[in-house]
């Protein structure tokens, strides 16, 4: 009953997106239209409806119901409930649904809340946003159908795998969807700004905060799916350049870039066309992102999907879309008038770098990770990995990271460099100092090197637009973009250090013995069975001490789970504030020998508090902007009333 | 860009930047390309025709059956990948075994050939599940993947 319920309420909300689409579109040609104003409310009953059927699958999800073909097929009733719950999209087709349950809410939402944007454009975003949407009902309905039945109820359950048996699957599926889907709202406005013409800083202050909501969603998903990768693969990586890592990636990249745009053209009325095609791109990245995932054409941990019908599907909409999408605004393109102007040393000079550098970065990230499928197409197979995305994306990252430390204290409009020549001798010395300093340190790596000189100086440049300032009447948006800034010196300087610094050990000890890494000497005090809900482990007891003082207990196992069974490595952490010990435990080496893999990663947690620090800039600068909004608003309704009040008293 | 420059001009100059930019990185990633991407070999196609010694490459196949050892400092262990032409590399590997590492099951190294001729293995691929195969060895003798599956999981 609860699948019937579920399923009756997802062709429901297709048929209302089908409305949707219909009464948009047909009030362009008929403002007046009775149609025109059914497209807010079906877009609101949509998004109710697809989230009636996304909790009627978490309800399916939870009481185990086997008579379903997904929960056979994924769950276990011997699975802790928060499995159970976070398993609901641990498969195809319910990350299909999450896909577009959230793509539904985000058009209820605009329909709900969007009250500046002129009508008609508002009319073409609701359709552009039904016309997207459809396409994905119809794929999860015709080749999707997550709530199948099955002609018998299974026994048991198939199981989850035990990989995604991990509270990540919690967290960072959900918000890497909100990131992806989020950007159809961008997508979906630049569709409807495209239709109707009208592109100015209204439109970009509509669309910013959707951007701004996406790219934070986005920005923690990436954060919390590098880490549960560190953690949970056991091979002390954080990011491995996998095809389905550029896909979260690509649209982060482009989404970067359309949020500094956009703020171009919310201020000074310029990069119209430009921020038009970054809004197409930005979720074009998200559905490329989906169809790699989904169709398994690419070798990666995520590929579970191998279904060539699926990947053909979901190609086909990829070209309609973002076909249809670049040929219209090839068509008008042209149409969108031209903004204001502004010369080369100024704020907009300094974003517009931004934006190149960005979109340079992403197309080098887009042809490694497509290279593969082009190659195979010759039949001949390769991996691109770290010794082609690392040097060739430095050469356009360092450029940028060294012109965002310093291109937020340029004026808009026209500026000249003399001005701020202070501030950036003092940013240039203190990189050169902090290179000159890791080179008399060691031996590293070029680009480690140049990441931590980078790091130093952009984490001081950052504060620069608060120098000279009182602090108390600052924006919060300005300290949102200080808090990001600052977050990505942060995250950079994670980076290079962990690349520099960490020292690996692998060694075969016996009980009692110790192993040197870095400042610590871990010592193997037993290896014992150990049992849980759904597996059972080999465990090994470490003692960790640090240069001899503090000492931490880890506890890595070697995990046999039984439904479905398979084997994982459970790493284990000792986090200090200067990075962290990474213990993985392998097989019995003989003679009594059990193999260690060890790691000291000095300030490898930065990586993470860095990608938090710039969500968090992302959500100060949401909430200056959203008060401002409403301030003006405000103020609006104010004079509105004045000048209502005078014109009641003017006759008397 | 001065004031004195016809500011009509300015977009297009804009533009001009930006694909001269696009473009470099375009010409520079293929370089790259060329250069760093990682070739795949079958142990057949390594035999016949080796890589360089020291040149980074990936080697898909099976862990032959009965080849698996470990050397006596309990970290290195070598095995033989073979494919169904029957041509076989030796591998030395050091380092923990992944998970689902068996012998007779397939498997995907990335490293290189050491001067000795042995393929020394930086990283380690194995299947990550039961249902999973690396893509290289899908289709890895023209036959569906199916029966790839099917040969893997039986040894054969």
């Amino acid at each position: 009953m609860i699948a019937e319920l579920g399923l009756a309420a997802l062709w429901l909300a297709a048929a209302l997106a089908a409305l949707q689409l219909i009464a948009g579109a047909l009030s362009q040609r008929d403002e007046s239209g009775e149609l025109a104003s059914l497209a807010r409310p079906a877009a609101i009953m949509q998004g109710l409806l697809a989230g009636f059927a996304f909790i009627m699958l978490l309800w399916l999800f939870a009481v185990t119901d086997l008579s379903v073909k997904l929960v056979a097929d994924n769950s276990h009733s011997a699975k802790p409930m928060i499995f159970k719950l976070a398993g609901t999209w641990g498969n195809h087709e319910g990350s299909m649904l999450l896909w577009v349950t959230v793509m539904a809410l985000a058009g209820s939402l605009i329909a709900l809340l969007e009250r500046r944007l002129p009508e008609r454009t508002m009319q073409a975003t609701l359709a552009a946003q039904a016309f997207v949407g459809l396409g994905f009902y119809a794929f999860l309905l015709l080749s999707s159908n997550p709530f199948e039945r099955l002609p018998e109820p299974a026994l048991e359950g198939a199981g989850l795998n035990p990989l995604l048996q991990d509270i990540g699957l919690a967290f960072h599926p959900p918000t890497l969807y909100f990131g992806y889907v989020g950007l159809s709202v961008a997508f979906s406005f630049a569709v409807g700004a495209l239709l109707t013409g009208r592109v100015g800083p209204d439109f970009a202050r509509a669309m910013r905060p959707w951007v701004l909501g996406a790219w934070i969603f986005l920005t923690l998903g990436i954060t919390a799916g590098s880490y549960w990768a560190y953690y949970e693969l056991g091979w002390g990586g954080w990011w491995f350049w996998d095809p389905v890592e550029n896909a979260s990636l690509m649209p982060w990249l482009a989404a970067t870039a359309l949020l500094h745009s956009v703020s171009v053209l919310a201020a000074r009325d310029a990069l119209r066309a430009w921020t038009i095609m970054l809004g197409v791109v930005a979720f074009s990245m998200s559905m490329l992102g989906t169809f790699l995932v989904r169709s398994g054409i690419l070798t990666s941990v995520h590929a579970f999907a191998v279904d060539p019908e699926r990947g053909t599907f979901i190609l086909a909409l990829l070209i309609l879309y973002v076909g249809g999408a670049l040929l219209l605004f090839g068509l008008k393109a042209g149409s969108v008038a031209e903004g204001e102007r502004f010369s080369v040393t100024s704020r907009e000079g300094a974003l517009v770098f931004n934006n190149v550098m960005l979109s340079a970065i992403l197309g080098i990230v887009l042809l490694g990770t497509l290279y593969p499928l082009l190659t195979e197409a010759f039949d001949v197979r390769v991996s691109v990995g770290p010794p082609y995305f690392n040097p060739v994306g430095a050469i356009f990252t360092i450029p940028m990271l060294i012109v965002m430390a310093i291109g937020p204290l340029l004026r808009w409009k026209g500026d000249s460099i003399r001005r701020i020549k202070l501030p950036l001798a003092i940013v240039a010395a203190i990189m050169a100092a902090a290179l000159l300093l890791v080179i008399v340190m060691g031996d590293y790596s070029i680009l480690a090197m140049l990441g931590l000189a980078i790091a130093i100086g952009l984490a001081v440049g950052s504060f620069m637009p608060l120098r000279g300032r009182n602090l108390r009447r600052v924006p919060i948006a300005t300290w949102g973009m200080v808090v990001a800034h600052f977050g990505l010196a942060v995250a950079l300087f994670g980076m290079a250090s962990e690349s520099a610094f960490s020292e690996e050990r692998l060694a075969a000890v016996e009980i009692g013995q110790s192993a040197q890494v870095g400042p610590w000497t871990v010592t193997l005090d037993q290896v014992k069975p150990v049992a849980g809900p759904n597996w059972t482990a080999i465990q090994g007891d470490l003692s960790a001490k640090y240069e001899g003082g503090e000492t931490a207990i880890l506890k890595p196992q070697t995990r046999n789970f039984w439904a479905p069974e398979q084997e994982t490595t459970e790493s284990t952490l000792a986090t200090r504030w200067n990075g962290q010990l990474y213990a993985v435990i392998g097989n019995e080496a003989g003679q009594g020998r059990w193999q260690l893999r060890l790691w000291w990663k000095p300030f490898v947690t930065f990586i993470w508090y860095g990608g938090i620090l710039v969500a968090l800039g992302g959500l100060l600068a949401l909430i200056g902007r959203l008060r401002g909004d409403l301030k003006r608003r405000h103020a609006k309704a104010r004079l509105e009333e004045q000048a209502r009040y005078r014109d009641e008293e003017a006759p008397v | 860009m001065t004031a004195a420059l016809k500011a009509k001009h300015q977009r297009l100059i804009l533009v001009v930047i930006a694909l001269f930019v696009i473009i470099g990185a375009g010409l520079l990633a293929a370089y790259g390309l060329r250069n760093e991407a990682n070739y795949f070999y079958l142990p057949g196609q390594m035999a016949a025709n080796p890589p360089e010694v020291g040149q980074p490459v990936r080697l898909g196949g099976m862990v032959q059956e009965g080849s698996l050892s470990m050397l006596d400092d309990g970290l290195t262990v070598s095995f033989v990948v073979t494919d169904k032409e029957q041509a076989t590399v030796d591998v030395r590997y050091s380092g923990i075994l992944p998970d689902l590492f068996v012998e007779g099951s397939g498997v995907v190294a990335d490293g290189r050939i050491a001067p000795d001729g042995v393929f020394v293995a930086d990283q380690l691929l194995a299947k990550h599940d039961e249902n999973y195969v690396p893509r290289e060895l899908q289709g890895m003798d023209q036959h569906s993947a199916d029966q790839t599956l099917e040969t893997l999981e039986t040894g054969a």
